[in-house]
């Protein structure tokens, strides 16, 4: 079956292609100049991308289905516009040998909503004391190893985790906080902490962290250097301007480094729990404006790659308890395009082709995938949104489990419109 | 002070507020010292103490208060450790409000659980204690005992010693105190301050903050802490921040000195001065009933009017 969209505005990390009639078949693209089709989809005024891919979602399965599973967080994810996305391993029990992984691919292939990508853990249990069977992990399709959720205190056990994984060129991602450092903290350290009296999270816990692990892996990637293989360490949701500095000072040094931030980095400050509203309890914590307006600079200039939502979805009844006691996280798979392109680019200017790049080229890279721009022969993983119609964040009508938003209310633009993959509509708005 | 709907800390509150509060507290004094206690004035109302966390003191002088005044009362302690999942602040709260309570006074040891009661029921909250953020009816009882000692706050120098870092009267204290036009001094070892402390300055130096310090309150010391390596152990604490007579000296003469209490005699006090005239620890017990009568009047009473 060939579909036509017709008149869509074309934009990808390179740039806006202006109007074009894109024919789809056999899960490709075959033209961008039309042609005879089974199907037309009118796209007049809306622009397409390739779909976004998400290098960090907590999709809960298996084990706590209550908050999400499979298919409600694929589904959520093909209504934010995502076609790829990378469901971490910190589940009940972790996703940690190859017969897990496989589980959940068969899984999802029911499923029609944005494909699945497995990370299996670093550590058997994820607990931190002996590494994975990378080899039959990547076997069963594992496309990173990571025990987020957990921080990697053993620096010893991650180096050998590096240089292991290294072997069969699957890159390494940390959670990268001191557990010493961070203690009990369940906000941001700063005036807003201490005149809440709630305890603190500083931002060293993070940077001290970030600067162990770029000395583990510039050691690792000497070590291995007769090999010819390559560590690869991505650093999963950076929250402080610090930790941007040093990631930035170990690329020009030529470190195989990579690293991502969520759209809750980029709009909140620690300001927002003066109304002492869990929602805003996540991890890391939402630092300062000056940490927000730093990592705004690190995501323009590309010092970060990408953009992971860190979707962690829990049930409302979690989310009202105590500062204390509600589990750290937000969903954001529906949110997060809108959000950005309404706050970055509609009203601070950030290129929309940017924005595009870490939503889709700098996160599928940060794996060793191949980018998707929109050409003749590129796989049909897209996305159709509409940059001119604004309209507010209901959580209610979430795709997702986890029905509540830090953003509910926010009139935003950019919402997808219809989501492709392999050429297939997975989701598409009603009219 | 009609227009407060809770009390939950002191942002937004002016002097005046805390003034007429007190003129009700002295009036309420005086009810507690006649044969027969009590008052009608709260007749018809529900009163609610919902402890999620332990505290017999701060719950029967609650209690007594609103007894006192012919309310009625009912109370709920679940206890920190019954708070697993499935059960919640919320339900516990909406199945007191389905009850038709009319006030909440409630404590948790997590900072803002009454900020958030606030969202879900109708009635008036009353912070009775969140985490290490804020104690404000604790922090009133101070004040007004410090008034009634020294005449009034304004321009005086006001010494907090101890767990600073850890402390929801320090916090609250330091806020209503300096509201009040007090100066105010926190001091405890460098681990136990925070960075900031509004309405505060901050030292480590017990000598510079009772140097002439017109009342010096002493803070419970949490044995936690040494479990959690924040302080090395009790006998260096006793050695750099202990208040004996000596250092008391440093203050003013008849420098009062409070406590929240529960006091570990001999640790944040030297026990000679726990029974010292200088000790004002009973006389602040006495008056945390009839501030809080007065605190359950206005918030009540003054709200129906």
């Amino acid at each position: 079956m060939k579909r036509l969209i017709k008149n869509a505005t074309l934009v990808d990390a390179r740039g806006n292609h202006g109007k074009a009639d894109v024919l789809i078949g056999e899960g490709r693209i075959l033209s961008l100049s039309g042609g005879d089709a089974d199907e037309a989809i009118e796209a007049d005024g809306l622009m397409l991308a390739p779909g976004f891919f998400d290098p960090h979602a907590h999709l809960r399965e298996p084990g706590q289905e209550v908050k999400e599973d499979l298919e409600s967080g694929l589904k959520a994810a093909a209504k934010g516009g995502y076609t790829g996305v990378v469901a971490m391993p910190n589940t009940t029990p972790p996703i940690d040998t190859p017969e897990a992984v496989q589980a959940l691919y068969k899984r999802a292939r029911a499923i029609p909503g944005a494909r699945l990508y497995v990370s299996a853990a670093l550590t058997q249990g994820q607990e931190g004391a002996r590494l994975t069977e990378a080899g039959l992990l990547k076997a069963a399709g594992a496309v990173l190893l990571t025990d987020d959720g957990h921080t990697n205190e053993d620096g010893g056990l991650l180096a050998l985790g590096l240089r292991y994984a290294a072997s069969y060129g699957l890159p390494v991602a940390v959670h990268a906080e001191n557990a010493g450092l961070r203690r009990n903290g369940v906000m941001n350290e700063g005036p807003v902490s201490e005149r809440l009296g709630l305890p603190g999270n500083p931002a060293v816990a993070e940077t001290a962290r970030i600067a162990r692990d770029l000395e583990i892996l510039r050691y690792v990637q000497q070590a291995l250097e007769p090999t010819g293989h390559t560590p690869r360490l991505h650093v999963q949701h950076l929250s402080t301007a610090r930790g941007l500095e040093l990631i930035r000072a170990a690329k020009a040094d030529g470190l195989p480094v990579t690293t991502e931030v969520t759209p809750h980095h980029l709009t909140l400050t620690d300001a927002v729990l003066e109304g002492m509203d869990p929602i805003y309890k996540v991890a890391p914590p939402l630092r300062t404006q000056a940490d927000v307006e730093a990592l705004i600079q690190g995501l323009e200039d590309g010092t970060i790659d990408g953009i992971g939502t860190d979707h962690a979805p829990h049930t409302l009844a979690e989310k009202e308890q105590d500062l204390l006691r509600a589990p750290f996280g937000i969903p954001n798979l529906e949110v997060a395009f809108p959000l950005l392109f309404t706050e970055l680019v509609l009203k601070r200017g950030l290129k929309l082709e940017v924005l595009i790049a870490r939503f889709t080229d700098g996160p599928r890279r940060a794996l060793g995938l191949e980018p998707i721009h929109l050409e003749e022969g590129a796989p049909a993983d897209l996305v159709l949104f509409a940059p001119n119609a604004e309209r507010p964040v209901d959580p209610a009508h979430f795709v997702s489990k986890a029905k509540f938003s830090p953003w509910s209310g926010w009139k935003l633009a950019g919402w997808p419109v219809a989501t492709l993959v392999e050429g297939q509509v997975v989701w598409r708005a009603e009219a | 002070m009609g227009a407060l709907k809770h009390l939950l800390d002191f942002t937004g509150w002016e002097a005046s507020q805390v003034e007429d509060l007190f003129e009700t507290a002295k009036l309420m004094q005086e009810v507690l010292e006649r044969p027969v206690k009590k008052v009608p004035a709260l007749q018809g109302f529900t009163v609610a103490t919902v402890f999620f966390e332990p505290s017999t003191r701060t719950k029967i002088s609650f209690e007594l208060a609103a007894r006192r005044m012919s309310a009625d009362v009912v109370s709920f302690s679940p206890g920190g450790s019954s708070l697993k999942k499935g059960e919640s602040y919320k339900d516990t709260l909406l199945t007191l409000e389905a009850m038709k309570v009319d006030a909440y006074v409630i404590r948790t040891d997590a900072a803002g659980v009454p900020y958030q009661a606030t969202r879900w029921v109708k009635g008036v909250v009353i912070n009775a204690g969140d985490g290490r953020r804020a104690h404000p009816t604790q922090a009133l009882l101070d004040a007004f005992t410090l008034t009634e000692a020294l005449g009034g706050l304004e321009g005086k120098k006001i010494a907090i010693v101890g767990d600073i870092l850890h402390s929801r009267v320090a916090r609250s204290d330091a806020e209503l105190f300096s509201l009040l036009g007090a100066e105010v001094w926190a001091a405890g070892p460098a681990t136990l301050l925070p960075q900031t402390l509004p309405g505060a300055r901050l030292t480590t130096s017990l000598k510079e903050a009772l140097s002439d310090a017109d009342a010096v309150i002493a803070l419970r010391l949490q044995r936690e802490r040494m479990e959690a390596g924040i302080l090395p152990s009790i006998p260096e604490y006793v050695a750099g921040y202990q208040i004996t007579p000596e250092r008391l000296a440093w203050a003013k003469p008849q420098a009062p000195l409070l406590h929240p209490g529960p006091m570990n005699r001999d640790v944040e006090v030297d026990g000679r001065l726990a029974d010292s005239e200088n000790s004002l620890v009973t006389r602040q017990v006495a008056n945390g009933v009839a501030v809080r009568m007065a605190v359950l009047y206005h918030l009540l009473v003054g709200r129906n009017r």
